[in-house]
């Protein structure tokens, strides 16, 4: 595990990012061609209240080194109020990881507008490099060892 | 008359020009929409943020503008002007041309790389020259059609042909068209609607502001690009001398306005205090450090929209400094500084230093668009705007030719977008009867049923020129796709949205029976429609799709490292893979409209969005609680314009109850109300019920009545004091007691801007100063007093503060800790007053005491708030779904609303908005059925528990518990598919159609896989 920890190794972080601000925001990101480490896979959803915090505990459990949520800017959410339910939902769910031993900066919850291209990059950096300073996350990753034939 | 034409032309492709265009071309018109620039987006498509919401001002807009560009129904011509009109209402003959692009905008992907090449740098208009752009260019990123274009007066190629060229050897797909030149043309149309919009002043000639002389001084419409995240400096906040964040910025109100002197426009442009109070937030927050000290300096802050009073109320507890001065000199100080000079009430002349100085610029009429109204035979007014009266508020001296936005009066967003639907209302109440007569619908052939298929997918790979294949190995990644379990096909396209890869995928997808799509290519926000829309023409279910975004999410922002983009690429791509594979067929959900209106409220808000929906001929049920017609249109005398509300009001009145379309219900309240857009039944206190499809409230407002407390000035004590409707109505009555009067006293603001109701009540500013003009016409020589804290005589209202200034009226401010005094004194009544510039206690003795009282919002409001499940405001007013670009929508579909119930305003508004309303509404009639969302919840009664927490979350109140299973049931015509319910159910039962946890977790787990 140890030689992951080296300056190349790049974590696996899976970024939820809702459909009307967020996903567009990557997308000015992209336009405005500002760059960032290529850790980031991201998942479209409609709303950010659409991600519940089992779907991060899944993530996680499927070997993500981190996971990030970002949705509008609170009182822009296309959905009138998504945004807010995500923000509580998180609140608690980052106290909740870290009484289960998750490091809490794995998880990152953020706002970003669709005219916030340079945000988005800044935060996919911020977040690759929090991540990448706890090493890659194991401990809900079952490992099972191959049978011996 | 025979059939009128079945299209309209906008001229003017800014914000009301294309919610115009949109509500036409929605409603059954086909829309020429006219636009001299290379994109369409106007002014508003320069700004940074919006007020009072801080909304980003591209993020509202370009969803409406990408809509106008792929609308089947809207011919977007851009760089074209008209140049003549002839004919008559119902069928005009308009001349167009149309300038070269010299760009093809079939064949131009918009990748930039003409951009990159081209040698010849020039100053960006739409930065207001503070950056450069090439030669050829596209108007901003978001630019709507997104399609670069060439500026002849700046390239090398057209001005000596054989020098340059670069552009036409680099670009991909031989889009460079220098051969190009002018088209005129003639389009039939049966109306005409003008959104010019304005131009911002120029203050060049202004000595004082120092502007073109000293570096630092900017206009507003410049510093709203220095902050733009898109604007010359990426949002840092620069000012132009040494590019360094200024600390101390003023903002100088009403540069070009309100200034008979020296701009000539003695109008004031309504918008500038509330953009200099967002520009001086936002510049707040921008700053790194925080610390930035704002001043304003104003002469009467004038923040009389909805929402307003309470941005100006917080900006002033965060610290932003108003300075109730007009300066009269800005002058260099050290290191580019400015210093500005000004006096204040206590007429000691200061000075202070600031590091920028923001111009608040007023708005005027474009030259060419004045000599465009002179071709076209439009009156204009002194101000050169368009001469509109109170009553017709979109209607210009040509028949048929209707005007919106700013080129009738300086207004805001949201006043623009009302008149822009107000507009194309006004065109369809003539040009009904040929709805759908000219407007094209794409037909596709019936779906195949893939249901119990296997997975069959296919995977197109996208080059998009050298924007992917540049940095990502696409061959590698089409190879990688043929492995993955499902895929039957896959493929790389040099430009997959090209017009004939797109039909040769169609052809692809029936011949290898192809069952699910995946494009890997840019983002599905612009491309995914187009994409669906060729699997519909396929035979198969557009559900059946997904997108890949190896460009803007991959290619674009891993340009160093072509071996992390490409394994990114592959995982994307194994991505959408996993999740098209659980995608099922999904119904096009339509629910069929019933063609009538429920109006609720006979105001003239109500008659008048009533008639216009009668006038196309829908049938209208308009309830109104009392036993008459009219609200508080019966109290009202004239329009500051003038005209007398009665006679118009006894018009409108015989007209609406005479017509054979509209069902009048008095003393009739509404019960209860079920259904949605196109399907309520609502139950009238009639005992009746009536199915609609769709409801306009116009349920007005309340004047206040200051029986007691410290706003009571003796109101209800003595006969002579009164409210501003109740001396309208002795006015109306011809009172002969008002003649003879020697002086009389107006106290402004009764009621309102107060901690209890902390908004302006917009109206009674214009209303008492016409009042006292009136009582000047009828006793020349009468004394009269304003008692006021700031006269909010917004747009051309302006002119008759002027008037009443220069017939000796005299205005006297006060404010929140000096309110004026009243008492009696053997029968005569005794107003002191503290008069600030004189610094003196005044003390009057007046024959008539009037209190400018506040509108406020009705006790009854929730009630039916709840019935439709629409908003309020804090205060009680109806909340429409979005403040700046759907003011007359309700965040529930098939509702809207008009008149005093959304916010105070004066007739001629409120005329506007009534038929705003009726436009949106006719959206809807117009149809047989309206689409509803396909991607919804769906609950699995075996799951369910019947907690009702979903019932909670759902901010559209689609989910319901029934009654006799005790389980959640879904109103999928209500349901918009954001997902709420299903992060929220404890249980697992709730999920959402194609993006249930399983298959967001399939995406998930295959973008882990190593």
């Amino acid at each position: 595990m140890e030689e992951k920890r080296e300056e190349s190794w790049q974590p696996k972080i899976i970024a939820f990012l809702c459909n009307w601000c967020s996903y567009a925001g990557a997308d000015l990101a992209g336009v405005s061609r500002y760059q960032y480490p290529p850790s980031i896979r991201i998942v479209r959803v409609p709303c950010s209240g659409r991600v519940s915090p089992n779907m991060i505990l899944d993530a996680l459990r499927s070997g993500a080194d981190g996971v990030l949520v970002s949705g509008c800017h609170p009182g822009d959410c296309h959905y009138i109020s998504g945004n807010f339910y995500a923000r509580r939902r998180f609140a608690l769910f980052k106290r909740f990881l870290e009484f289960i031993g998750i490091e809490p900066d794995r998880v990152n919850f953020t706002w970003i507008s669709a005219s916030e291209g340079e945000q988005f990059a800044q935060v996919a950096r911020e977040v690759t490099e929090r991540v990448k300073r706890l090493g890659p996350a194991r401990k809900l990753v079952k490992e099972i060892e191959p049978c011996p034939q | 008359m025979s059939n009128p034409k079945g299209s309209v032309l906008v001229v003017g492709g800014g914000i009301s020009g294309v919610q115009a265009a949109l509500d036409l071309a929605d409603s059954g018109f086909y829309v020429h929409l006219v636009e001299k620039s290379p994109a369409i987006g106007g002014a508003m498509s320069q700004l940074d943020k919006t007020f009072p919401t801080n909304d980003c001002s591209a993020c509202i807009l370009s969803p409406k503008l990408v809509e106008a560009g792929r609308h089947l129904n809207i011919n977007l011509l851009t760089l074209s002007e008209v140049l003549d009109l002839e004919g008559e209402p119902g069928s005009f003959k308009v001349r167009v041309r149309q300038n070269p692009r010299y760009v093809d905008p079939e064949k131009c992907i918009a990748c930039g790389t003409c951009a990159q090449k081209c040698p010849k740098k020039v100053p960006n208009e739409f930065d207001f020259g503070l950056g450069t752009r090439k030669a050829i260019y596209l108007r901003y990123p978001q630019a709507v059609p997104l399609k670069y274009s060439i500026d002849e007066r700046a390239c090398i190629y057209l001005k000596k042909p054989g020098r340059c060229g670069f552009c036409k050897k680099v670009c991909p797909t031989g889009a460079i068209n220098f051969d190009d030149r002018p088209k005129e043309f003639t389009l039939e149309v049966g109306s005409v609607i003008l959104a010019l919009g304005f131009r911002p002043f120029d203050p060049k000639d202004l000595e004082f502001t120092g502007y073109g002389r000293l570096k630092n001084v900017v206009t507003s419409m410049e510093f709203e690009r220095l902050l733009s995240p898109s604007g010359p400096c990426m949002g840092h906040m620069e000012r132009p001398s040494d590019k360094k964040e200024p600390k101390r910025i003023a903002w100088l109100q009403c540069v070009g306005s309100r200034d008979i002197n020296k701009a000539c426009h003695g109008y004031c442009s309504s918008v500038c205090c509330m953009y200099a109070i967002k520009q001086a937030v936002i510049a707040r927050e921008h700053s790194k450090s925080g610390d930035i000290e704002a001043s304003i300096f104003f002469m009467d802050m004038r923040t009389h929209g909805k929402g307003f009073e309470a941005y100006y109320n917080r900006a002033e507890k965060e610290g932003i400094r108003f300075l109730r001065a007009r300066v009269h000199t800005v002058l260099k100080g050290r290191d580019e500084n400015l210093i500005v000079r000004y006096v204040e009430d206590d007429g000691i002349p200061k000075e202070k230093e600031f590091d920028l100085v923001v111009l608040s610029i007023g708005l005027e009429t474009d030259p060419s668009v004045i000599s465009l109204s002179k071709r076209l035979g439009i009156e204009l007014d002194a101000d050169n705007f368009i001469k509109t009266s109170s009553f017709s508020p979109v209607s210009t001296n040509r028949d048929g030719i209707f005007v919106c936005g700013a080129f009738s009066e300086p207004k805001d967003i949201p006043q623009s977008v009302m008149e822009a639907s107000a507009a194309a209302s006004c065109a369809q109440e003539r040009l009904w009867p040929s709805r759908w007569t000219e407007t094209k619908k794409k037909s596709f052939p019936p779906e195949r049923d893939v249901y119990a298929e296997p997975p069959r997918i296919g995977v197109f790979v996208c080059s998009c020129g050298i924007n992917i294949a540049g940095v990502i190995d696409v061959k590698e990644v089409t190879e990688y796709a043929k492995t993955l379990p499902g895929v039957v096909f896959a493929q790389n396209n040099l430009f997959t949205c090209s017009q004939d890869t797109i039909n040769q995928m169609a052809q692809t997808i029936k011949e290898k029976g192809l069952n699910r799509v995946v494009v890997a290519s840019c983002t599905p926000r612009t491309h995914e429609p187009l994409f669906q829309e060729t699997l519909r023409e396929a035979g198969i279910n557009k559900f059946l799709f997904e997108m890949a975004n190896i460009r803007d999410q991959d290619s674009w922002v891993h340009q160093d490292d072509p071996e992390a983009a490409t394994q990114k690429a592959k995982d994307l791509v194994r991505m959408a893979v996993s999740k098209v594979r659980g995608d099922e067929p999904l119904p096009y959900n339509f629910v069929p409209v019933k063609k009538r209106a429920l109006v609720i409220g006979a105001g003239v808000a109500g008659m008048v969005a009533s008639l216009s929906l009668a006038d196309q001929g829908f049938p209208v049920t308009l309830i109104e609680r009392k036993d008459r017609l009219g609200g508080h249109g019966r109290k009202f005398y004239r329009t500051w314009q003038g005209n007398p509300m009665q006679d118009y009001l006894k018009g409108l009145i015989e007209t609406v109850t005479s017509h054979e379309n509209i069902d009048v219900r008095f003393k009739t309240t509404l019960k209860a109300v079920s259904g949605s857009v196109g399907q309520f039944k609502s139950e009238l206190s009639d005992g009746s019920l009536v199915e609609h499809g769709v409801a306009i409230v116009a349920i007005g407002a309340e004047s206040f009545k200051p029986r007691e407390g410290k706003w009571n000035f003796l109101y209800g004590k003595n006969p002579n004091v009164h409210t501003l409707l109740e001396l309208d109505q002795r006015f109306i009555k011809k009172d002969p007691g008002l003649l003879g009067l020697n002086q009389a006293v107006f106290i402004h603001c009764v009621g309102s801007r107060v901690p209890e109701r902390p908004y302006c009540s917009r109206v009674c500013c214009t209303h008492a100063i016409d009042q006292a003009l009136k009582l000047k016409e009828l006793n020349p020589d009468m004394d009269i007093f304003m008692l006021y804290r700031d006269i909010r005589t917004y747009g051309k209202r302006e002119h008759i503060y002027e008037e009443a200034r220069a017939k000796g009226i005299v205005f006297i401010r006060y404010d929140l800790d000096n309110l004026p005094k009243v008492r009696e004194k053997d029968g005569r009544m005794i107003v002191e007053v503290r008069d600030p510039i004189i610094d003196e206690e005044v003390i009057l003795h007046p024959d008539l005491l009037i209190l400018a009282s506040a509108v406020r919002p009705r006790d009854d409001v929730g009630e039916l708030s709840k019935l439709f499940k629409c908003a309020m405001t804090e205060e009680g007013f109806l909340l429409e779904a979005h403040m700046k670009l759907r003011p007359v929508d309700f965040a529930t579909d098939g509702v809207f609303l008009a008149g005093l119930c959304h916010y105070p305003k004066p007739v001629e508004e409120t005329i506007a908005q009534a038929k705003a309303a009726a436009s949106r509404a006719a959206i809807v009639l117009s149809r047989d059925e309206v689409p509803a969302e396909s991607i919804t919840a769906a609950v699995n009664p075996m799951k369910c528990t019947g907690c009702a927490l979903c019932t909670q979350v759902c901010p559209y109140h689609a989910v319901n518990i029934d009654e006799n299973t005790g389980k959640a049931v879904v109103d999928t015509a209500l349901c918009k598919g954001c997902g709420a319910c299903v992060a929220g159910c404890r249980s697992d039962a709730i999920t959402l159609k194609n993006l249930g946890n399983e298959q967001i977790m399939a995406a998930v787990e295959a973008a882990l896989e190593e």
